[in-house]
């Protein structure tokens, strides 16, 4: 029977190595080390999200193999910058390590200038058709988002720091909720490289990336948004830890969707053509995105409804924020339909595709820019 | 067929179908945004000031200012409802159908005809062939079915991932679920006793208990969303609806009291939390319920939740001094009153009417000059409107304490006419008590002309010494006299209108820098005389006392502006807050949760897993094996996934 095992296929768990239980071990033990040193502060909830996250990351990770090494330089780093500043806020500007490097304002510069030189890099891949050069634009990338995890990670440490009740996760405001989108989109976009073995997307990719970096470049010099601020009452909530993530993957997913389907028109119109994956592979991607981006959005408006009842008063009370994640939620739902079920495939798809970025950027920024509401938490 | 069968027919199909649907998610989704574009359930005012009398009664007409709750904006909802429904009741057969079949039909002749097939050739022994074949289908996860075909050969008809169907049923449910949710917690009970004139809407603002019953909803309501302003101490058991530009008393089955609100503050200053002890009185409890609320934490009782939403003013308790700006006294009057009471100034016509708006105990404000500084608190403030016999009203904000700027303290009072306009503010400057006492005696020297002879003489004897020419004396005396009777008509701006008439342009300037310096040296007399009065220390020559002297000065000119003779320094008060809460009863609440689980299983059933379907024909003849595989989505996954069976499949076929 020695020709059966060609097509067996191995269950995860009997894929796994030694170096995988190992990665698992660390994440557990980190998370019941955490448990320990500071249950008396959670909720049942957030110990749930604290087993969850351990969970979700040791299954990602044996998933993945390069995101388990990510999560591991998360932590060392991350651990240092604590270790580093000694319970001491103003050590973040007398430290060596911390001014130049890993606190939180510094690694989210580097994060910053690394994305900026990866997308420069993936173009310059793309136009000498070069391998190696497309190796050092996903290395530049990945080192990216090191950091940016890593700023969040400290941020996170630093808010504790300036007072017990002003500490909250990083994901609270608009500087804050960019910096994760950079890194959710990123790391969406090096998932499908790896999977596609392509890096001639990333220049597409990390143009909406960039954008997102200008914004924050000129949200911290002009507006001094990279300050630190308490949460206001209505945000003090576990909801946060999952609605705002839950929301950024599908914000991701849809930019992820939108640069590829730019991408396509470019290809289809015969720029790039021979230099792009084909049509197909594009289309393909631009479909997979959106239903993850789908998938997620739907789930984030789900939490948020969930957390409205509870803070609000009602889980729908058409506040402008609500009512235009809806008209996102209509706008790929009608994509969804006209492509599963009517079979429609093309440039068609490609324009709303890159359209709806329009829209749900408006979702995002827009609203918080021209309409005021419940949900201006993040205003301009 | 009947025409008017197949009418119907035609008609339902149109519902049903997609393009139909995705019309009416596009509709939706442009009527949602005329509702976040246009601000929603704002004071009618608002829109009479922004659109003009025509386009807001045309606006009114089409509901633009409560879109979500119109009735056209339903009736797209209830296509949708519909639509979605009929779409399920088409297509659930169907796509049952395909979930159970192996499609174990199909000819050998049709297999032939897919678009992904392959043929190979077996010169193994048959049932080893099969053996292998129904073995992988089994490793990939195939569920299959075998059918001897007539000439000796066997169908093997195998598929994976048909759950995907479900996925269909369940997104598709899980819409028409929401929206039956949100139907059962939208206002439609009362919009049909309204349209049936049983019920209206009261928009005059009238004591709970004048409230007519055609105005108030009963405890049966089965959903509403209303709120409750609760102050310490109170106790109610009615909630207000709003209602477009009116409201409805909604009855409660039980009553909720007050004990204590607080509010705490981070180190900057900023909130931080809100909470409210309340007390739930109900003829069925034993014991009231004693339970704290606070943003994210709401209580809920007989499947009423109540909400911490919002807080004001509870009718704090105020003591004031009122000084009477322009009367040369020196001893304030004592007023009293409770925030949303009211009060009287003065006699006869020139009576004035107080009304006690608002007390904020804390008032974070950045005072520093360039805005960097860290905001702080800079202590209580009350908000009050003078309305004189006419009904003209002027709105006042006074800081109870004074506020330091510039290194400075100083008294701040604002005023306006309108609620569109910013507030003006007089500057008073605090004397070394940080009093306004201080100020309160230089103005009335000021002001009293039997006084001026005394300043003028202090003012000659020091500038021409005792022994000065009498004569010149008296000239300087007088004319002291004459400038400090015109300031006290009007401050500068009097002065500046006397100049004007008087002399010449060229010499003006002389002359006005000449009266500033009199005005000046007067002024240091003049508040020294008042501090001698209330028996303080004097002033000293110094360039604070400078300060102190100009700024005394400005707003001594200044208050000629402030639109009311009287005074209010807050001197005293008992707080007293109320609580906002909001309380909704939502019986659609479970069915839209219900209806969200639905949602996301049968949006993941439909996007990951792919339904696939494999058949073997298999030909002991032939020593041949027929393969062809579907799927109902085609895309590059099946195609790799095809590519790779097919080369696995002839290793194991052969």
């Amino acid at each position: 029977m020695n020709e059966t095992i060609g097509y067996q296929q191995q269950t995860l768990l009997q894929r796994l190595n030694w170096q995988d239980w190992l990665y698992a071990l660390v994440i557990v033990a980190g998370s019941v080390f955490a448990f320990i040193k500071y249950a008396h502060f959670m909720d049942a909830y957030e110990v749930t999200f604290l087993f969850g996250a351990a969970a979700l990351i040791s299954y990602l990770g044996w998933q993945w193999k390069a995101l388990g090494r990510l999560v591991l330089g998360v932590g060392v780093l991350s651990l240092a910058a604590i270790a580093m500043y000694h319970g001491d806020q103003a050590r973040a500007t007398q430290v060596f390590f911390l001014k130049f490097l890993i606190a939180s304002q510094s690694a989210i510069m580097w994060m910053n200038v690394l994305f900026v030189l990866a997308m420069v890099t993936y173009w310059f891949a793309l136009y000498r058709r070069s391998a190696f050069t497309g190796r050092v634009a996903s290395a530049l990338t990945w080192a990216a988002v090191l950091f940016g995890f890593v700023g969040l990670m400290v941020r996170w440490y630093e808010s504790y720091l300036i007072a017990t009740d002003v500490g909250h996760i990083p994901v609270s405001n608009l500087y804050e909720v960019f910096v994760l989108f950079c890194l959710i989109t990123a790391l969406l976009y090096l998932h499908y490289e790896q999977k596609l073995n392509t890096k001639q997307l990333g220049g597409f990719v990390l143009l909406v990336i960039n954008a997102a970096v200008g914004f924050i470049l000129w949200y911290t010099f002009d507006r001094a948004a990279h300050n630190i601020q308490p949460l206001v009452p209505a945000l003090q909530s576990y909801w946060m830890k999952i609605h705002v993530p839950a929301n950024f993957v599908g914000y991701g997913s849809f930019s992820l969707a939108a640069m590829v389907a730019l991408s396509y028109l470019l290809a289809s119109k015969g720029v790039l053509t021979s230099r792009l994956p084909s049509l197909d592979v594009l289309d393909d991607l631009m479909y997979k995105a959106i239903a993850v981006g789908f998938a997620f959005f739907t789930i984030a408006t789900i939490l948020g409804a969930m957390w409205a009842a509870e803070a609000w008063g009602g889980y729908w009370s058409w506040d402008p924020k609500e009512t235009w994640a809806l008209i996102v939620w209509l706008n790929y739902a009608a994509w969804l339909h006209l492509r599963m079920v009517k079979g429609l495939r093309g440039p068609l798809l490609a324009w709303w595709a890159l359209i709806g970025l329009i829209i749900t950027t408006f979702a995002f920024l827009g609203v918080n820019m021209f309409l005021s509401g419940l949900h201006s938490y993040g205003t301009l | 067929m009947n025409p008017k069968l197949s009418f119907t027919k035609n008609f339902l199909d149109l519902l049903s179908s997609m393009r139909f649907a995705v019309s009416l998610l596009s509709v939706l989704g442009v009527a949602s945004v005329i509702g976040t574009v246009l601000k929603q359930n704002e004071p009618y005012e608002n829109y009479i000031v922004k659109f003009g009398q025509f386009w807001f009664a045309l606006f009114e007409h089409l509901g633009l200012y409560d879109v979500y709750h119109s009735v056209w904006f339903l009736v797209i909802l209830l296509f949708l409802v519909v639509s979605t429904s009929l779409c399920i009741y088409r297509n659930t057969p169907l796509m049952l159908k395909e979930w159970r079949t192996f499609k174990e039909h199909a000819t050998e002749k049709s297999l032939r005809a897919f678009s992904h097939q392959a043929t190979f050739k077996s010169t193994a022994d048959y049932t080893v062939v099969k053996q292998n074949l129904l073995q992988f289908l089994d490793a990939k996860g195939f569920k299959y079915k075998i059918r001897a075909q007539e000439d000796g050969s066997e169908l093997i008809a195998a598929k994976a991932g048909t759950h995907q169907r479900w996925g269909y049923i369940f997104t598709h449910v899980a819409m028409v679920v929401i929206l039956f949710g949100g139907l059962l917690d939208g206002n439609l009970p009362f919009k049909v006793q309204e349209m049936l004139g049983y019920k209206r809407i009261e928009t005059t603002d009238l004591p709970v208990s004048k409230v007519p019953a055609e105005s108030r909803m009963s405890v049966s309501n089965p959903s509403f969303r209303g709120n409750m302003t609760l102050a310490e101490g109170a106790t109610h058991n009615v909630a207000f609806l709003r209602v477009r530009d009116g409201y409805l008393v909604q009855e409660l089955p039980f009553a909720i009291g007050l004990k204590d609100f607080r509010i705490e503050h981070y180190a900057t200053g900023q909130p931080k939390s809100f909470e409210s002890d309340l007390v739930i009185f109900d003829p069925a409890l034993k014991e009231p319920i004693t339970k704290t609320i606070s943003v994210n934490h709401p209580l809920t009782y007989k499947g009423i939740a109540i909400y911490q939403s919002d807080f004001q003013d509870g009718g704090t308790g105020l003591k004031f001094n009122v000084w009477n700006l322009f009367t040369p006294n020196n001893q304030p009057q004592a007023l009293a009153g409770n925030i949303f009471g009211e009060g009287a100034l003065g006699e006869g016509d020139a009576q004035l009417r107080v009304e006690y708006n608002d007390f904020r105990k804390f008032n974070i404000i950045n005072m520093s000059p360039d805005g960097k500084g860290k905001p702080h608190n800079v202590g209580p403030n009350v908000t009050y409107k003078l309305r004189d016999s006419r009904g003209q009203a002027t709105e006042y904000v006074t800081y109870m304490q004074p506020l330091q700027i510039d290194g400075q303290f100083y008294f701040l009072s604002g005023m306006r006419e309108t609620v569109q306009e910013d507030f003006r503010y007089l500057r008073i400057p605090a004397d070394d008590n940080l009093s306004i006492d201080g100020f309160m005696g230089f103005r009335a020297m000021m002001l009293d002309a039997s006084k001026y002879p005394e300043i003028a003489k202090r003012i000659a004897e020091k500038s021409l010494g005792v022994r000065g020419d009498p004569q010149m004396k008296k000239q300087f005396e007088l004319s002291l006299v004459r400038l400090l009777t015109v300031f006290a008509k009007g401050g500068y701006s009097e002065v500046a209108k006397v100049i004007e008439k008087n002399v010449p342009e060229k010499e003006r300037e002389a002359s006005a820098t000449t009266y500033i310096k009199m005005v000046n040296v007067a002024a240091y007399e003049a508040y020294n005389m008042g501090l001698e009065l209330n028996k303080k220390p004097l002033l000293k020559n110094s360039p604070e006392t400078e300060r102190l002297l100009r700024d005394s000065l400005n707003a001594f000119s200044d208050m000629f502006f402030y639109g009311t003779p009287y005074y209010l320094q807050l001197n005293q008060f008992e707080h007293k807050e109320a609580s906002g809460l909001q309380l909704t009863k939502s019986p659609g609440q479970k069915w839209v949760y219900l209806g969200s689980v639905i949602l996301v299983l049968g949006i993941f059933a439909m996007m990951y897993i792919r339904e696939r379907r494999i058949w073997l024909y298999l030909k002991p003849d032939a020593k041949e094996v027929h393969f062809a595989m579907a799927s109902n989505r085609k895309n590059l996954d099946f195609e790799q996934e095809f590519n790779l069976y097919r080369e696995q499949l002839a290793g194991i076929a052969s």
